[in-house]
Order: structure tokens, then C-alpha cells, then sequence
């Protein structure tokens, strides 16, 4: 077979059964899921490693350095499989103490695990600093009102800390869109292992590779504009760009 | 009616934190003893016989840094020059090659190298008899492209801010003193961008550090690598890994201090 043609056969990427598209898509699908998850789980790791860190006790807050430290040290690939195999075995040993069968974990649940783990550091630091930069004012006026810590958080700490995380966030979320690429070493089947095996089957390297990147450059493109309409609209009311 | 005063408890600053409270040296303690126990339960008998290959290892893993960090610097000052002063197709250019790499994981483009790249090469007669065909076979250029280039869109953008950021005053001063172009920019606009840019580099070679695993993945054999074949061979889970993650660890911290230090060395004037 010559060159070029296999380069260029796009009906390789035809949505039912000879062509590859649809399972490309289904492996989009669970990168998403993946990236949608872990960041979710992040988010909620780091709304309470903010508070610990800056409202907690010295032991919590010990602990809390300790963990943004060394996952921000430890290569997230290292973590994966680390975390993978750790926490897998952990839920495990966990059902044999009570005196359950064993169970096998979705390497969804993991993956969404790990990458929450991972995530979590990032936005712990990204939502202290937020916290942080809110005028101490209005968090004593909520208190002076009488809220409650809750409330407090709920009605004046998160919508007034918006503004300074979006920017933070926004960029955690497309590290997240791009590290449920990693979950392809521990053979999870998102976008870049089934592009593999695609390309691995039918010997058209480049025309998988180059049709997965533009999966994923779309996702970044679309996840920026989105993110521009929330950024405007969370901004609305404060002066001037900074 | 009771005439005491109500007075306010004087203000009371919050002691200072130390490195060593009591609570401190319980965690420590604590630390240690689970470090005992990871030492005294878990196997570490393969440390000899893997002891210098891991050391070939980190050796591999600093030099694929250093490198790429270096020349993916230059490409970024270039990437970032580009698009400030750069025509406009040229801008557009470079603005599209940092969103391209950046918008992609670099495993993916790893792979899309290696296996993409290389299997087009192959396909070529006149590449196949080239001088740099055995060149072309191993698996560390394509490694090392793509970290180069990874590294140079990140930075790319860090520096098209930070050539933008350099004060006009400083530049007109250049020019009022009859600095040439190129002067200017050798004397002024570079080291002025890069100090300002030496924060957010400490980052991103942390970051170069914490991507090289992935090169793992082409058979390049780096630290990571080398745990791999430990795990393989001795079908160790948890004790190689904990390893790897502690040897990161330590090159992390070493990368900090290093920056740290050099940003100490540079001259600034308050803020």
C-alpha cells in the first residue's frame, strides 16, 4: 500500500463498526466524564482544604501543607499509579475488615478518584488565595449580622471569592481535561488509549493522533469561551480589568 | 446599677509560629514512625541490585530536563518576540502553535511524534538511507522534541507577557542613548523580561520535571522507566513507586532551592 492513501482514508473515521469514529467518541465521552468528575471532586477537596488551611486548628493545618506539598511535588503520573493501586486496595481491605466480598472498582470511580485527589491540592491553593483576597470586612459584616459559619460560606465567602478563583480554576479545569490522558498508563479506555489501539489496528498513526488532538484542541476551545462568559459575568460589578 | 467599667481585653497578637511546637513534634514523631514501619515491613532487598541503573536513571531524567528546558527557553523567547513584535501573519503564527500544544495532552503528542511521525518516516526511502536515520530510530529525539516544545508554548506565553511588561521608558532610554536594535535588545528587553519572567520559570521547569515520566511510555529510559522494570521484574506494587514518588520529591525541592537562589541573586529594588 502506498503513502499517502492510508493517511488520508477518512472513512477510517466512520462513526459504525469498519470505521473508528464512534469509538473515538465513546472514548471523548469518558475523558469527559473523567475530567468532569475529578474536577467536581477537586473543586469540593479544595473548598475544604481552604477552610482547613486558613480556619483550622495547627494539626489540620499541618496536614493540609503536607498534602498540597507532595502532590504538588510528585509527578501526576507517579500518583496515578500510586493512588490507582492504593486506592483500589484500600476500599478493598476496607470491605474484607467488614465481612464483605470484595468488590471491583470502575476504573471510573478510580480515575475520578485519583484525578480528584490530584486536583484537590491545586484548588485548595487556588481557593485560599481567593478566600484571601475577599475584604475582611465583609466576611466580619456577615458575622455581625449573626450568620452562621454555613451561611457565611454559602451567601459571602463563595460568591465574593468567585471573581479571584475563576481565573485559577478555569486553568485547573483544562489541566484536568489533559491529565485524564494519563489514565491511558493504567489502561483505563479514555480518548488516548482507544486512540492507540485504533491506530495501532489499522496502522494509520497519524490520521488518529492528529483527529484525537483536535478532539481535545476543541474542548480547550470551547471550555475558553465558556469560561470568558462566566469570568464577565462573575466580574460584573467590579471595576476594571486586572 | 453597677459603675464598672467595660472596657475591651487588650489587644493580644497571636504568638509567632515556630517550626518546633509541641504539636509539631508529635507529627514528626508520628511521620517517623510510619517511615519505620515502611522501612521494616515492606521489602527494599532490590535496592542493590537496581542501585546504579537508578542512578543512571535520575541522570537521564536531570539531563532530558536541562535539556529541554534550554531549548525550549530559546524557542520561547523567540515565540514570545514574535508575537509582540513580530508581523502580523508571523504573530498569528506563534499564537496558534502555543494554543495547538497547549490545548492538547502531552502524552498525545508524545505519541503522535513517536509513533505518528516515525511511522511516516519509515515510509520514506531517501529518510530511511539519511545520515539520521540511526538517529531517527531511537526513541529520545521524539522524546525530546516534544517535551522542547511543550515547554516553549508554556513559556512561549509567560514571555510574550513579560516582553510586553518591560517599561517604555526603560526601552526609549536605550534608543536615546544610541543603542542599535539588537543592542537594545541583548542589553535591555531580554534580561529585563527575564527577570520578571525567573518566578513563573521555576514553575514551569517544576512542571518539565513532573511531564519527563511520561517519555517513559516511548521506551525512553528515564527514572521512571527503571521503577517500572523493578515492579516488573519483582512484582512489587506499592515499595518502587513509593520510592519514585520520594526521588521526585527530593529533585522538586532541589529545583526550588536552586531558583530560589538565583532570584536572590538578581538586583531588584523593593517591590
Amino acid at each position: 500500500m502506498a503513502a499517502s492513501p492510508v493517511f488520508l482514508n477518512l472513512d477510517l473515521l466512520a462513526l459504525s463498526p469498519p470505521g473508528w469514529g464512534g469509538v473515538l467518541l465513546t472514548g471523548f465521552a469518558a475523558s469527559l466524564q473523567l475530567a468532569v468528575g475529578g474536577f467536581g471532586l477537586g473543586l469540593l477537596i479544595g473548598i475544604g482544604g481552604a477552610f482547613g488551611k486558613l480556619y483550622g486548628g495547627p494539626i489540620l493545618r499541618d496536614l493540609l501543607e503536607v498534602y498540597t506539598t507532595v502532590i504538588r511535588a510528585v509527578p501526576e503520573l507517579v500518583l496515578i499509579l500510586l493512588l490507582y493501586y492504593a486506592g483500589t486496595d484500600a476500599v478493598n481491605s476496607l470491605l474484607m475488615l467488614a465481612g464483605l466480598p470484595r468488590v471491583d472498582i470502575s476504573g471510573l470511580a478510580a480515575g475520578i478518584f485519583v484525578i480528584g485527589v490530584v486536583q484537590g491540592a491545586y484548588s485548595t491553593e487556588v481557593l485560599r488565595g481567593a478566600i484571601k483576597a475577599i475584604p475582611p470586612g465583609q466576611i466580619e459584616a456577615a458575622r455581625a449580622y449573626g450568620m452562621s459559619p454555613f451561611k457565611t460560606l454559602r451567601r459571602i465567602t463563595l460568591p465574593a471569592m468567585l471573581p479571584y478563583a475563576i481565573p485559577g480554576l478555569s486553568n485547573l479545569w483544562l489541566i484536568a481535561t489533559k491529565d485524564t490522558a494519563l489514565l491511558a498508563v493504567v489502561g483505563f479506555s479514555e480518548l488516548t488509549l482507544v486512540t492507540r489501539q485504533a491506530a495501532g489496528a489499522t496502522k494509520a498513526y497519524m490520521l488518529f493522533y492528529c483527529a484525537a488532538g483536535v478532539l481535545y484542541l476543541t474542548l480547550t476551545l470551547v471550555s475558553n469561551r465558556v469560561i470568558g462568559h462566566i469570568e464577565r459575568r462573575a466580574r460584573r460589578g467590579i471595576a476594571g480589568p486586572m | 446599677m453597677s459603675d464598672t467599667k467595660v472596657t475591651m481585653p487588650a489587644y493580644v497578637p497571636p504568638p509567632p509560629r515556630r517550626l518546633l511546637e509541641p504539636h509539631r513534634i508529635f507529627l514528626i514523631a508520628l511521620f517517623g514512625a510510619i517511615v519505620f514501619c515502611a522501612v521494616w515491613f515492606l521489602r527494599w532487598d532490590w535496592l542493590e541490585k537496581y542501585q546504579w541503573k537508578l542512578i543512571h536513571g535520575i541522570w537521564e531524567t536531570l539531563f532530558l530536563l536541562f535539556s529541554t528546558a534550554a531549548a525550549g527557553f530559546v524557542l520561547a523567547v523567540l515565540l514570545g518576540l514574535v508575537q509582540v513584535t513580530g508581523p502580523r501573519p508571523l504573530a498569528m503564527l506563534a499564537r496558534g502553535f502555543c494554543t495547538l500544544i497547549r490545548g492538547t495532552p502531552l502524552l498525545l503528542q508524545l505519541w503522535l511524534l513517536y509513533y505518528g511521525l516515525g511511522s511516516v518516516f519509515a515510509q520514506y526511502p531517501e529518510i530511511r538511507q539519511s545520515m539520521f536515520w540511526p538517529y531517527l530510530r531511537q526513541a529520545w529525539p521524539y522524546g525530546f522534541t516534544a517535551l522542547m516544545l511543550s515547554f516553549a508554548a508554556y513559556e512561549g506565553e509567560v514571555m510574550r507577557g513579560a516582553f510586553a511588561g518591560v517599561p517604555r521608558g526603560e526601552l526609549e532610554a536605550a534608543r536615546a542613548f544610541g543603542m542599535g536594535r539588537f543592542t537594545m535588545f541583548r542589553r535591555i528587553w531580554l534580561p529585563r523580561a527575564f527577570y520578571r519572567a525567573l518566578p513563573t520559570l521555576s514553575g514551569e521547569t517544576v512542571l518539565q520535571l513532573k511531564s519527563t515520566p511520561l517519555v517513559a511510555t516511548i521506551t525512553v529510559v528515564d527514572v521512571y522507566a527503571i521503577i517500572s522494570r523493578v515492579r516488573q521484574d519483582t512484582y512489587l506494587t506499592y515499595e518502587p513507586l513509593l520510592l519514585l514518588a520520594l526521588i521526585y520529591m527530593c529533585l522538586t525541592g532541589i529545583l526550588v532551592l536552586l531558583f530560589r537562589f538565583l532570584e536572590n541573586r538578581i538586583p531588584s529594588r523593593g517591590a
